[in-house]
């Protein structure tokens, strides 16, 4: 076993190896390093065909055409440029967007640019699960929406959304619907056409390609028309400017290609690796899982230890390269809005740990973290005074708490 | 963020970690923090007849920097004088630890904790 344990894989993966070799493939004077916009001579066309290799590796995963792949630099790109583009496309239809608490930042902040040059944007609560009902985006769709942006699967929780029934509503009131795959590309069957889905964000780095490239795929029939964020030489079909980084790409489709190849000998692989972390931890008392029992991804589990303050929790488990919703982690000082929003208290949030498993995971890993898990989490416990409130039977919500 | 060595210190070997009789009229205490904000102090104090404080003890909920923080408060604390310990400051703390910036507040909750402690025993024996 190698120490520290990687239990971080939906912030980012290792690339696999192959993925790599085949990336040094495109760069060296040995290799094919041409331009792949480069018509007239022979770098070009290999550097071309690659580059086609690779857009139809992805479109394979998601059941697109090759032609609605259109290169970014990566999933964060990819939101600002299907919710700017197709809301400004759009915007003498409607000035309206609907999107969830609960997205990843690349989408809210991107709302956010959006509400502040007069478009309106409802921000929808997620059930209890961190789930987005259907009926929900529903009752939300007015006359002058043009986009709606939810995401496949919650980066912090891994709750997986009903796409195809969000998406068979977007379709019915004819408005467009862009789903932020970042956290399910590889992970869970994508078909954008069962889905109704008319643009989906994805990144390589969280699928063991490298990181700054992604992709957003935009529809062609019926055709899904964006205004262009980068301007410059009309590459993309002229969606996304800017020289095609060969090698990212190659590596790229190369990660796609593994990833639909393993889907489901992984995602069984990790469903076992993950009840069994569950289930080694879920004995000690107060002990929640957040988000969805039934409706996840695999990979992404995410645990509220109950009187333990999540950073601190994470200074105990050095071995351990987990993440967490405390507040400590990050410069903000505010617990994670994602787990606010699923209506979890703050104390709750600032004690949840986020375990994210991936294709190097192994049982021993998962033991070792369960080991860990267990002996610190007594550990500060003994330390917390609201432990030994719990014990001695004081509901901490009637304490009059001297906040600061 | 890396953490400072003595930081790491507190944590791992935090000092006079436990509970004082919180109704003996010798015993001060100083809860502080709220579970919301992500860390919660509680802090005591046992004084003698001449006010000098002569044991101390602590449980935090919180980062490494409040566990450090109040560890460390324990420590300095014990032998002084209430005048005296009231007189710590969250810079002297914050300093002692070199605690950056967006942990300040740990020490800042720290010296709530020792005035709240000796406001306490005060009280108590109607000083």
């Amino acid at each position: 076993m190698n120490l520290p344990i990687y239990l971080d894989y939906a912030s980012t993966t290792p690339v696999d190896p192959v993925v790599a070799e085949k990336m040094m493939e495109f760069m060296t004077p040995a290799g094919h390093f041409g331009n792949p916009a480069s018509r007239s001579h022979m770098f070009g066309w290999q550097a071309e065909a690659a580059v086609e290799d690779a857009r139809q590796d992805v479109a394979t995963l998601i059941g697109a055409d090759p032609r609605e792949i259109v290169w970014t630099s990566g999933a964060t790109e990819a939101n600002n440029l299907a919710i700017k583009g197709c809301a400004h496309f759009n915007q003498r239809k409607g000035k309206h967007i609907i999107t969830s608490r609960i997205e990843h930042k690349a989408v809210l902040d991107t709302c956010r640019q959006l509400e502040r040059e007069g478009f309106e944007v409802t921000y929808l609560d997620p059930d209890s699960n961190g789930l987005i009902q259907p009926e929900m985006v529903a009752d939300a769709i007015r006359e002058d929406t043009t986009v709606v942006s939810i995401m496949h699967v919650n980066n912090e929780l891994g709750t997986l959304n009903d796409i195809a029934a969000i998406g068979k509503i977007c379709r019915e009131n004819k408005v467009f619907f862009h789903v932020d795959a970042a956290q399910s590309a590889g992970k869970t069957a994508i078909d954008v056409e069962a889905m109704f889905v008319d643009m989906m964000s994805f990144s390589a780095h969280k699928i063991y390609g490298p990181k700054g490239i992604g992709a957003l795929f935009v529809r062609r029939k019926p055709r899904v028309r964006i205004e262009a964020q980068m301007h410059g030489g009309g590459h993309e079909r002229g969606m996304r400017s800017g020289t095609l980084p060969t090698h990212q790409i190659v590596g790229m489709g190369q990660a796609f290609k593994i990833g639909f190849e393993t889907l489901a000998t992984e995602d069984a692989r990790i469903e076992a690796l993950r009840t069994r972390l569950w289930e080694g931890v879920t004995d000690m008392e107060e002990v929640h899982l957040n988000g969805s029992e039934d409706q996840h991804v695999p990979g992404i589990v995410n645990i509220s230890f109950a009187f333990v303050e999540g950073e601190s929790l994470m200074m105990s488990l050095r071995d351990l390269a987990v993440s967490s919703g405390s507040a400590c982690t990050s410069a903000s000082l505010e617990p994670s809005y994602v787990l606010r929003a699923l209506g979890l208290n703050d104390e709750m949030a600032h004690s949840s740990i986020r375990f994210s498993i991936g294709r190097y995971t192994t049982e021993a890993d998962i033991d070792a973290a369960i080991a860990q898990v267990r002996v610190a989490v007594e550990k500060l416990r003994l330390l917390s005074p609201l432990w030994d409130m719990f014990k001695a039977g004081i509901d901490l919500s009637t304490v009059q708490w001297s906040a600061h | 963020m890396a953490y400072s060595e003595k930081v790491l210190d507190h944590y791992e070997n935090p000092r006079n970690v436990g509970q004082l009789d919180e109704n003996s009229k010798n015993v001060g205490t100083g809860m502080v923090g709220a579970p919301a904000c992500g860390d919660v102090m509680r802090l005591q104090i046992r004084v003698n007849d001449q006010g000098i404080i002569e044991d101390a003890k602590f449980k935090t909920y919180g980062c490494g920097s409040a566990i450090a923080s109040s560890s460390l408060l324990t420590e300095w604390v014990k032998g002084r004088h209430l005048d005296d310990a009231e007189q710590i400051k969250n810079t002297e703390i914050a300093e002692e630890l070199a605690l950056p910036p967006v942990k300040i507040h740990c020490s800042v909750l720290a010296e709530d904790a020792i005035k709240t402690a000796v406001r306490d025993v005060r009280a108590k024996q109607g000083l």
